[in-house]
């Protein structure tokens, strides 16, 4: 499997970053290598091996339902770049 | 042509855990902006999600409850996409491996039962809340609901029609208040549908393509929704034109959907496992304690009361209408000496009526059913006809003291001397000299006329029956 330019415009798309024509093509090329390496372990025979979860072999470790944490969204907006109200302010977004 | 509406619901349940599900933060509602959102919930780098045990148990039950298989193993699965109140950047959610797989809910159809069957249900977090008010021309983000447990439960196309839809919605939403899994606060959110709507000609056996009307939190709303999409899709269809796979919104203003996103604007959510949560497992043991905590379930409790108390289905579903409800029949059927059907019929009659008036809930009845249970009593001893009957239910509800003080205090002890019945009849009849002529002549609806003299001669009191017999014995 092999991407063409216009997968990598909408993979840079979908993760909000923005790219050139020039750096496309350089991604290109490098995320075709890192398919390279994945059809390596394509051709592998796993039939009847179950695919894993997770890479550690550990079950979920669980929390009682009790509130931990205080408040501190003071502090937390102390550095966040516009606050109003309590509220974390942000470009307008309308869906 | 006839065409038939296809309705599949996903419902988000809002679980009601005191602490979120990734994070030790409250979940009370209501709070001041961002002052339950934790370094975990605002996504700070370097942070790790644990679950919560309950949140699990919540989903456990409602698995338990819909008759569905709990997956000794599941997994949580990152859905990526960008959105200011998803700090993340994923939502953190289930895919492959849901925690519920399968199931299916009854519901009641006008006089019929349908059995509605359930894909799936999945635990996942809530986003925040944006809001689009006047900050400057900025949206203004409150975190306090991130992280929020809900449990998404997934049904399969069986709904035909806004009325099957609603009906299902509603008696999910009285089986998770049931368990005690979710508020059910529709206004605060804790109970949202997402409805997906196609139509097709009737008796097709293939699925039109569907519309997702996202958002529905009244069952209004979700009702109203369903009729103005499947109404706007039949006339497509008989245009000739083709329905167009999108994500819609109700506007309940305008009452009416209209596009969101279409399918080539649809978000590519590229779901992976998260690695930052292991599998989660459920053990059978846990399984079992979880089924031996939850209460009887509304279903079993149904086919229990008709067959304890000899009541109708009918009666026995609307009394098992919340956990209260159905708590209160029988404590009140206990109270009033075995008394099953006047029960039904009091409760569903003057008590509902009155609960609906003054918009109250069973949980908030001032009527005890100690209190009404003596009532009933008091009808069965004949102290009390059913018309004083209700005077007295006016005044327990006015919480104007106990059964026997008010009928002692207001005079509404029910007449049954038979004596001073007849004394008042022939008073009554030696006044009414040309109505006993005409009832002697063949009018019997005299007989009506003068019962109501004699009734209002003694304020309403006398024994109905024995008035009657003792009128009719004396005329003829």
């Amino acid at each position: 499997m092999s991407l063409t330019l216009l997968d990598v415009k909408r993979v840079a798309r979908l993760a909000h970053i923005a790219v050139s024509e020039d750096e496309a093509a350089i991604y290109q090329q490098q995320i075709n290598g890192v398919f390279d390496l994945i059809a390596q372990m394509q051709a592998v025979d796993t039939t009847g091996v179950v695919p894993m979860a997770h890479a550690q072999d550990l079950n979920q470790r669980l929390r009682d339902d009790i509130v931990t944490e205080p408040d501190l969204h003071e502090k937390f907006q102390s550095i966040a770049p516009q606050v109003a109200e309590g509220l974390y302010l942000v470009p307008q977004v309308i869906e | 042509m006839h065409w038939e509406i296809v309705v599949g619901l996903e419902v988000h349940t809002q679980l009601s855990t005191r602490s979120k599900i990734f994070s030790g933060s409250s979940t009370v509602f209501g709070a001041a902006p961002n002052t339950q959102a934790s370094a975990v919930d605002i996504a700070l780098p370097g942070v790790l999600p644990v679950l919560n045990r309950s949140a699990v148990e919540r989903a456990v039950q409602l698995g338990l409850a819909i008759g569905g298989n709990i997956s000794r193993r599941s997994v949580f699965a990152r859905k990526n996409y960008f959105y200011p109140d998803l700090p993340k950047g994923y939502q953190i959610s289930q895919m492959d491996h849901p925690v519920v797989e399968g199931g299916s809910l009854t519901i009641q159809v006008g006089p019929d039962e349908k059995t509605v069957r359930i894909t799936r249900a999945h635990l996942e977090e809530d986003a925040g809340k944006s809001m689009h008010g006047d900050f400057h021309g900025m949206t203004g983000i409150d975190l306090n609901r991130a992280g929020t447990p809900l449990l998404e439960i997934v049904s399969e196309p069986d709904l035909r029609g806004a009325a099957e839809a609603v009906a299902y919605a509603k008696t999910l939403h009285g089986l998770v208040v049931w368990l005690g899994i979710c508020d059910g606060n529709m206004q605060e959110g804790s109970f949202r549908c997402d409805a997906n709507v196609s139509v097709r000609p009737l008796g097709s056996g293939v699925l039109g393509t569907r519309c997702e009307i996202k958002n529905l939190n009244s069952f209004r709303f979700l009702e109203r929704a369903i009729e103005y999409e499947a109404r706007r899709q039949i006339e497509i269809n008989e245009e000739g034109g083709t329905i167009r796979q999108e994500t819609r919104l109700y506007d309940p203003d305008r009452d009416e959907t209209r596009t969101m996103r279409s399918k080539e604007d649809a978000y590519d959510y590229r779901y992976f496992h998260d690695p930052d949560l292991s599998p989660l497992v459920i053990s059978e043991d846990w399984i079992a304690r979880t089924r031996a905590a939850m209460p009887e379930l509304p279903g079993a409790m149904r086919e229990r009361l008709v067959a304890q108390y000899a009541i109708s289905a009918y009666d026995a579903a609307a009394l098992t209408a919340s956990r209260a409800t159905a708590a209160y029949f029988e404590q009140l059927v206990a109270a009033s000496s075995g008394e099953a059907k006047l029960s039904a019929n009091w409760m569903m009659g003057d008590l509902f009526a009155a609960l609906n008036r003054y918009e109250l809930d069973m949980a908030h009845c001032p009527v005890s059913a100690a209190q009404l249970g003596r009532l009933i009593v008091r009808i069965v001893d004949g102290t009390l006809s059913g018309k004083l009957a209700k005077e007295v239910f006016e005044a327990l509800w006015q919480a104007a003291g106990e059964v026997d003080a008010i009928i002692e205090a207001r005079g509404l002890k029910q007449v049954s001397d038979s004596g001073a019945i007849a004394a008042i009849v022939d008073q009554i009849l030696a006044a009414n000299p040309a109505q006993v002529a005409d009832y002697r002549a063949g009018k019997e609806k005299m007989l009506g006329y003068l019962v109501g003299q004699a009734m209002k001669a003694m304020k309403g009191r006398a024994n109905p029956q024995q008035l009657n017999e003792i009128l009719l014995q004396k005329l003829n």
